[in-house]
C-alpha cells in the first residue's frame, strides 16, 4: 500500500459525510422516516398559526433550502466546486419575472420553464467544467456569478430584463375556491409541495444506482471511470440538474418577493448559499433546510444584536458554528445520534 | 395524508384570518398603527453590512437625528422609536426587513429607506398595504407617481433632471464641444445618461464616448485615459466620490484639461476634492442642493453650526467628511417636519396628505433658497439645484437656482 | 498607436495592484494549501492600521514597518487561534471559516474608521514618468512587486526555512516524519502571507483610495491573476495578474458595442478559456494523480 495524500486522489472538496449518513439509515429506516414524517406534518400546520410575516419568513426559508440542495447535489454528492449558483439562482428568477411580466403568463408554468432554462444553461456550462478542478473549477464558476448582474444590466437585453431597474412581478394570489386562504400562506404551500416532491426527488435520485455512481465520481473519480461509470456524461448531467433545483428555487424566490433587479443575485448570494450548504452539512439532503433557516436568520439575529456591526457579527456567529460543528448541523446530529447509541465509530470531524 | 392536511387547513384558515386582522383600537380616528399617546414608531432600512456599506451614514444619521428629538422632548410630545434593520443592499432582504417593520414591529411609517432596486422591490408592498413610503432616499425618476403609488413620495432632485442641467449648461457655454460621460453602471449612472442625453435632445450626438465603470473596478484610469485620446473636450463626470477622485487626479496626471462637469454625488470639497488634490479640481463645474459639510464657504452659516453641534453631540465618532451624515440628518428632519404637521392625526393617511402639503419648507443643511414643495399633483419635494463651480478652494456659486425639467 | 501604448500603461499599472495581492494569495495557497478569500481585507486593515499610525504623527516609513510587522505577527495569531481548531475540518469548512473572517474585517473596518475615502501617502510621489504613461508611484509599485517576487524566491528555493515550508504544505505527513514543524510552518506561512498583503494595501492605497471596500474588486482581480498564472507559481501569480489588467483594460477599450459594460465577464471567459487549455494555470503543476 502505497501513501498517497488524500488530495491528490480525491478532490480537494471533501464531501465524505454523505457515507455514514446511508449508513445509519439503513440501519435505523423507522426512525428516520418518522423524523421526516413529523417535519412534514410540521411543515404543513405551521401556517396555519403562523402570522402572514412568518409564514412569508418560512416560505424563505424553503426556497433558500432548495436553492443549498442543488449546490449540495453538485458540490456534495459530486464533488464539484461552484461558487457559481447566484447566477442559475438569478436566470430561474428572470425567467420566471419575464414570462409573468412580459408574456402575462400563469405562474405555475414559471416554475418548470425556470427549471428547464437552468438544465439547459447548467449543462452546457458543465462541459467546459469538465477540465477544470477545484479553485480553477471555483474560478470559473465565479467568472459566472460575477458576470450574471453585468449581463442583465446589459442595454442590448434590456427590453426583456428591464435592465437596472429591474422587473416588478405579480405575485400569485389563492384560487378563489380556497378564498379562505391568504397569498401568503397560498405562496407557502405551493412552495412546500415543489420543494417536498424536489427533496424527495433528490433523496431517491442519490439512493439510486445513477446516485452511487455521481458519488463514486466524488470518492475516486479514476476507480470509478474503470468501473465503466462515464464520468463526463454523469458530471454534465449532475451539473444540469443541480442548476435545475438552483433554478426552481430562483422561480419560488421571484415570486414570493415580488421583484428581481440585477443586485438581487451577486456573487454574495453565492456566498451565502455556500455557507448554507456548510452549515447545513455537505452531503446531507435535510441538512439544506437547517442551512436554508441560517441563511434568512442568523443574518436578522446579528442586526439585532448591533445595526452597526451587523457583518461582524455575523462573521463571529459562523465561527462559532464552525468551531462546535466543523462538519455542519448534519455531521453534528450524526455524532450525537451515534454517542446515544454507544458508537464510537463516527467521529464528529465527518470521518 | 396530504388530504387531511388540507382538510385542517380549511378548517383552521378562518381562525387564523381572524387573528390576522389588525386590532383596531377605540381611537382608531386619531391613531394609525404604531402611534400612542406617547410613541410614534418608524421604520428604516439602510445598507450596513455588504458592498454598499458606504451608504451606511445616511440612516446612522437618521437614527441620531431622532435621538436628538426625543432628547428635546420628542414631537407633539411623543418620542420617536426609530427602528432601522440592515437590508445589506439586496432588494430580498430589503421585502423581508420592511414585511418585518410593518408587519411584525408594527411601525407607522417607513421612513427614507435607502437604494433604487430597495425601494422598488418594496414600491408595490408599500402601497397595497396603504403604509407611507416617505422620502425615499433615492434620485430615481419614478418616485413621483401620486396617482399610480400614491403612498410613495421621493425626495431629493432626480438624477435625469441633474443629468438635463448638465446639458444645458454645455449648450449654452460650449455647443460644438465632444462629450464624454464616465458613468457607474447601475440605475444612477445610467439616469444621468440618459438625463443629459434627453437634455441635449437632436444634439445628443455631441456625446462621443459612454464610459461605464463597475464598483468592484480598482479605477476609472483607462475610461479617462480612452476619453483624452478620443478628443472628448467636456468631461461629464457623475461617479461616486472614489471614482470621482481617480478621474480628477487621472485628468490632471495626464495633462488633461476639458470642462469638466462634476455631478452632486461626488462634489463633496473633503470626500473627493482633497483626495484628488485641490489644485486638480479648479475650475470644476457642478450643482448643489445640499450644503458641502466640507467647503470653508459655510463656516459661518447658522444651518451648518447646528449640523456640527448635531454631530459633535449625537455621532462624535461620525467622519464629518461623509456627506451622508448630511444627506441622513436632512431626510429625518424632512420627516419630523411632516409629523409635526400632521398634529394629533396621526394617521396614514394624514401623513400622505401633509407630505403632499409641503409649502417652502426647509432643513438646516438645504442650499439657501432651495424649499421643498409638493401638492397632491407633485410627489417630488426637491426639485431646484443652483450651479457653482470650484475655485481651488471651495465652491463658488453662480446663477439662479434651477428647477429640474423631469418629474 | 498611441491609444493602444496608453491603455498598456494604464494596464499595467492595474496589473501590478493585482500582481502584488496574488502574490499574497499564492503565498498561503504555498504554505497552508488553501485560498484564503480574507486575504484582501487582512490588507485593507494593515492598511488602515498603518494609516492611522501616520495620522498619529508617525514618519511614513516607521508606520509601514510597523504595519508590515504588526500584520505578520496578525496573521500568526490568526492561525494558531482561529485556523488552529478547524485544521481538521473539512476544506469547505474552512472556506466558511474564511468567509467569517472577510466579514469581521469589513465590518469592524468600517465602524473604526468609516466609509469615506481617504488618501495614503507614497513615498514614490505622483510625478509623470515617460511622457506621462505612468507615473512615479505606478513604477515604484511595479518595481516592489517585482522586488518582492525575488526575494519570495530566494527565500523559498535558496533557504532551508522555506523548504521546510513547502514539503509542510505539499505534504504534511512526510514533513512530520523528518522532524519539520507543521503547525509552525503553517503559521509563518499565515504571517507572511499577512506582511506581503499589508505591503501591497500600502502600494494600492494610494491609487485607488482607502476604504473598507478597497480590496473587494482588487481581490477578485487578484484571484483571476493568480489562478491563471497557476497558484503554486509565485512567479506565474504575477505575470497572471500584469495579464489580467493589460486585458482588461484593452476589452475595455478595443472591443466596441459591449466591450465596456462587460469587460469584466470577458476578461473572465478568457481566463476560463486559457485555463481549458492549461487547467492548471499558466505556469502551475498539474499533479500526477493515482490509484
Amino acid at each position: 500500500m502505497t501513501t498517497i495524500p488524500e488530495e491528490e486522489i480525491a478532490p480537494d472538496i471533501e464531501a465524505g459525510e454523505a457515507v455514514p449518513v446511508q449508513r445509519a439509515a439503513r440501519m435505523r429506516p423507522g426512525a428516520r422516516h418518522l423524523i421526516i414524517a413529523g417535519v412534514v406534518v410540521v411543515a404543513f400546520v405551521v401556517p396555519v398559526f403562523a402570522s402572514s410575516f412568518v409564514t412569508f419568513q418560512l416560505t424563505e426559508v424553503l426556497i433558500y433550502g432548495l436553492a443549498i440542495l442543488g449546490l449540495n447535489l453538485l458540490t456534495g454528492f459530486n464533488g464539484q466546486f461552484s461558487l457559481g449558483h447566484s447566477a442559475f439562482y438569478g436566470i430561474g428568477a428572470y425567467t420566471a419575472a419575464i414570462m409573468i411580466h412580459n408574456y402575462e403568463l400563469s405562474y405555475l408554468w414559471t416554475i418548470p420553464a425556470a427549471g428547464g432554462v437552468c438544465f439547459v444553461i447548467g449543462f452546457l456550462f458543465g462541459l467546459p467544467a469538465l477540465r477544470l478542478q477545484n479553485l480553477y473549477l471555483a474560478l470559473a464558476t465565479f467568472a459566472l456569478a460575477t458576470a450574471m448582474p453585468q449581463l442583465l444590466k446589459f442595454h442590448a437585453l434590456e427590453a426583456w430584463t428591464g435592465g437596472v431597474q429591474g422587473l416588478v412581478v405579480d405575485q400569485p394570489e389563492a384560487p378563489g375556491l380556497l378564498s379562505k386562504i391568504s397569498d401568503d400562506q397560498w405562496l407557502y404551500y405551493v412552495t412546500l409541495i415543489v420543494v417536498l416532491v424536489m427533496f424527495a426527488c433528490a433523496a431517491s435520485l442519490i439512493h439510486s444506482r445513477t446516485g452511487r455512481a455521481i458519488m463514486a465520481i466524488r470518492d475516486n473519480p479514476i476507480a470509478a471511470a474503470a468501473m465503466g461509470i462515464n464520468n463526463s456524461l454523469y458530471k454534465t448531467l449532475t451539473f444540469g440538474v443541480s442548476a435545475f433545483y438552483t433554478g426552481v428555487a430562483g422561480a419560488l424566490g421571484a415570486l414570493a418577493i415580488g421583484f428581481v433587479a440585477p443586485d438581487s443575485f451577486t456573487i454574495f448570494l453565492s456566498i451565502s448559499l455556500l455557507v448554507g450548504l456548510v452549515i447545513g452539512g455537505v452531503g446531507s439532503i435535510l441538512g439544506c433546510l437547517f442551512g436554508g433557516l441560517f441563511v434568512l436568520y442568523v443574518p436578522n439575529i446579528a442586526n439585532a444584536l448591533s445595526t452597526g456591526l451587523a457583518g461582524a457579527i455575523y462573521g463571529v456567529i459562523l465561527l462559532l458554528v464552525i468551531f462546535v460543528m466543523p462538519a455542519g448541523a448534519a455531521g453534528f446530529v450524526r455524532f450525537a445520534v451515534a454517542r446515544a447509541a454507544g458508537w464510537r465509530r463516527v467521529s464528529p470531524k465527518g470521518r | 395524508m396530504r388530504q387531511l392536511t388540507r382538510r385542517t387547513i380549511l378548517a383552521a384558515a378562518p381562525a387564523a384570518l381572524a387573528l390576522s386582522v389588525p386590532f383596531v383600537s377605540a381611537r382608531a380616528a386619531n391613531y394609525g398603527p404604531g402611534v400612542t399617546d406617547k410613541e410614534i414608531k418608524l421604520g428604516n432600512t439602510g445598507p450596513y453590512s455588504g458592498p454598499a456599506s458606504s451608504y451606511s451614514a445616511v440612516p446612522k444619521a437618521q437614527t441620531a437625528y431622532w435621538k436628538m428629538i426625543n432628547d428635546q422632548g420628542g414631537i407633539n410630545g411623543r418620542m420617536i422609536n426609530f427602528i432601522s434593520y440592515d437590508d445589506a443592499y439586496t432588494p430580498p432582504k430589503t421585502v423581508e426587513m420592511v414585511r418585518k417593520l410593518v408587519e411584525d414591529d408594527g411601525v407607522f411609517l417607513v421612513a427614507s429607506p435607502l437604494g433604487t432596486p430597495c425601494n422598488s422591490a418594496i414600491w408595490h408592498y408599500m402601497n397595497e398595504k396603504k403604509v407611507p413610503q416617505l422620502f425615499v432616499a433615492t434620485g430615481a425618476t419614478k418616485w413621483d407617481d401620486p396617482k399610480g403609488h400614491p403612498w410613495t413620495i421621493g425626495w431629493q432632485p432626480n438624477y435625469q433632471s441633474e443629468g438635463r442641467i448638465y446639458a444645458a449648461y454645455i449648450l449654452k457655454n460650449k455647443p460644438d464641444g465632444k462629450i464624454g460621460v464616465l458613468y457607474q453602471n447601475d440605475d444612477f449612472g445610467k439616469d444621468y445618461v440618459k438625463g443629459v442625453k434627453d437634455g441635449l435632445g437632436d444634439k445628443a450626438s455631441m456625446v462621443i464616448v459612454e464610459a461605464s465603470y463597475e464598483t468592484t473596478d480598482p479605477t476609472v484610469d483607462s475610461q479617462v485615459v480612452d476619453m483624452k485620446a478620443k478628443g472628448v473636450d467636456i468631461f461629464v463626470n457623475t461617479a461616486i466620490p472614489k471614482f470621482a477622485a481617480q478621474a480628477i487626479r487621472k485628468a490632471a496626471d495626464i495633462q488633461w484639461k476639458p470642462l469638466h462637469v462634476l455631478s452632486s454625488i461626488g462634489n463633496s470639497v473633503g470626500a473627493t476634492l482633497k483626495a484628488a488634490g485641490l489644485e486638480n479640481a479648479k475650475d470644476i463645474i457642478s450643482d448643489f442642493y445640499l450644503k458641502d459639510a466640507t467647503d470653508p464657504r459655510w463656516k459661518d452659516d447658522d444651518g451648518f453650526k447646528w449640523w456640527s453641534s448635531f454631530m459633535d453631540k449625537y455621532i462624535p465618532d461620525g467622519d464629518k467628511t461623509d456627506q451622508g451624515y448630511v444627506a441622513g440628518s436632512s431626510l429625518a428632519a424632512m420627516t419630523a417636519q411632516v409629523l409635526k404637521q400632521c398634529g394629533d392625526e396621526l394617521t396614514r393617511e394624514n401623513v400622505m396628505k401633509q407630505a403632499a402639503a409641503l409649502k417652502d419648507v426647509t432643513v438646516p443643511m438645504l442650499l439657501p433658497g432651495i424649499k421643498a414643495n409638493t401638492s397632491p399633483t407633485d410627489f417630488a419635494p426637491l426639485k431646484q439645484v443652483q450651479m457653482a463651480k470650484f475655485d481651488g478652494e471651495r465652491w463658488t456659486l453662480f446663477g439662479d437656482l434651477i428647477t429640474g425639467a423631469v418629474g | 498607436m498611441e491609444q493602444l501604448l496608453e491603455q498598456l500603461a494604464s494596464g499595467i499599472a492595474n496589473g501590478a495592484i493585482y500582481a502584488c495581492v496574488a502574490l499574497a494569495l499564492v503565498m498561503i495557497y504555498v504554505s497552508t494549501d488553501h485560498l484564503n478569500f480574507a486575504q484582501g481585507e487582512m490588507a485593507m486593515f494593515s492598511t488602515f492600521i498603518g494609516w492611522q499610525l501616520i495620522a498619529w504623527g508617525m514618519p511614513y516609513w516607521v508606520a509601514f514597518a510597523a504595519s508590515v510587522i504588526l500584520s505578520f505577527v496578525a496573521g500568526v495569531l490568526i492561525d494558531r487561534v482561529l485556523f488552529r481548531p478547524v485544521q481538521k475540518a473539512p476544506i469547505l469548512s474552512q472556506l466558511v471559516a474564511f468567509i467569517a473572517l472577510f466579514s469581521i474585517l469589513n465590518s469592524s473596518a468600517g465602524q473604526v474608521w468609516d466609509y469615506t475615502i481617504k488618501t495614503f501617502p507614497t513615498p514614490f510621489g505622483h510625478a509623470p514618468l515617460l511622457g506621462s504613461l505612468v507615473d512615479t508611484h505606478e513604477a515604484g509599485m511595479v518595481g516592489v512587486t517585482l522586488l518582492l517576487l525575488a526575494l519570495l524566491y530566494a527565500f523559498f528555493r535558496g533557504t532551508r526555512l522555506g523548504l521546510a515550508m513547502r514539503a509542510a504544505a505539499a505534504n504534511p505527513e512526510s514533513a512530520r516524519l523528518v522532524g519539520v514543524r507543521v503547525g509552525w510552518m503553517t503559521a509563518l506561512g499565515w504571517g507572511m502571507a499577512a506582511a506581503i498583503g499589508s505591503v501591497a494595501g500600502m502600494l494600492i492605497a494610494p491609487v485607488v483610495f482607502l476604504e473598507p471596500n478597497m480590496m473587494i474588486g482588487v481581490l477578485l482581480y487578484g484571484f483571476a491573476g493568480a489562478v491563471l498564472g497557476g497558484l503554486s507559481s509565485p512567479a506565474g501569480a504575477v505575470v497572471g495578474g500584469f495579464a489580467v489588467g493589460v486585458l482588461e483594460n484593452l476589452a475595455g477599450t478595443f472591443i466596441p458595442y459591449f466591450g465596456r459594460e462587460l469587460k469584466l465577464s470577458l476578461a473572465l471567459i478568457m481566463i476560463v478559456i486559457v485555463l481549458m487549455f492549461r487547467p492548471s494555470g499558466l505556469f502551475g503543476r498539474s499533479v500526477v494523480s493515482r490509484v
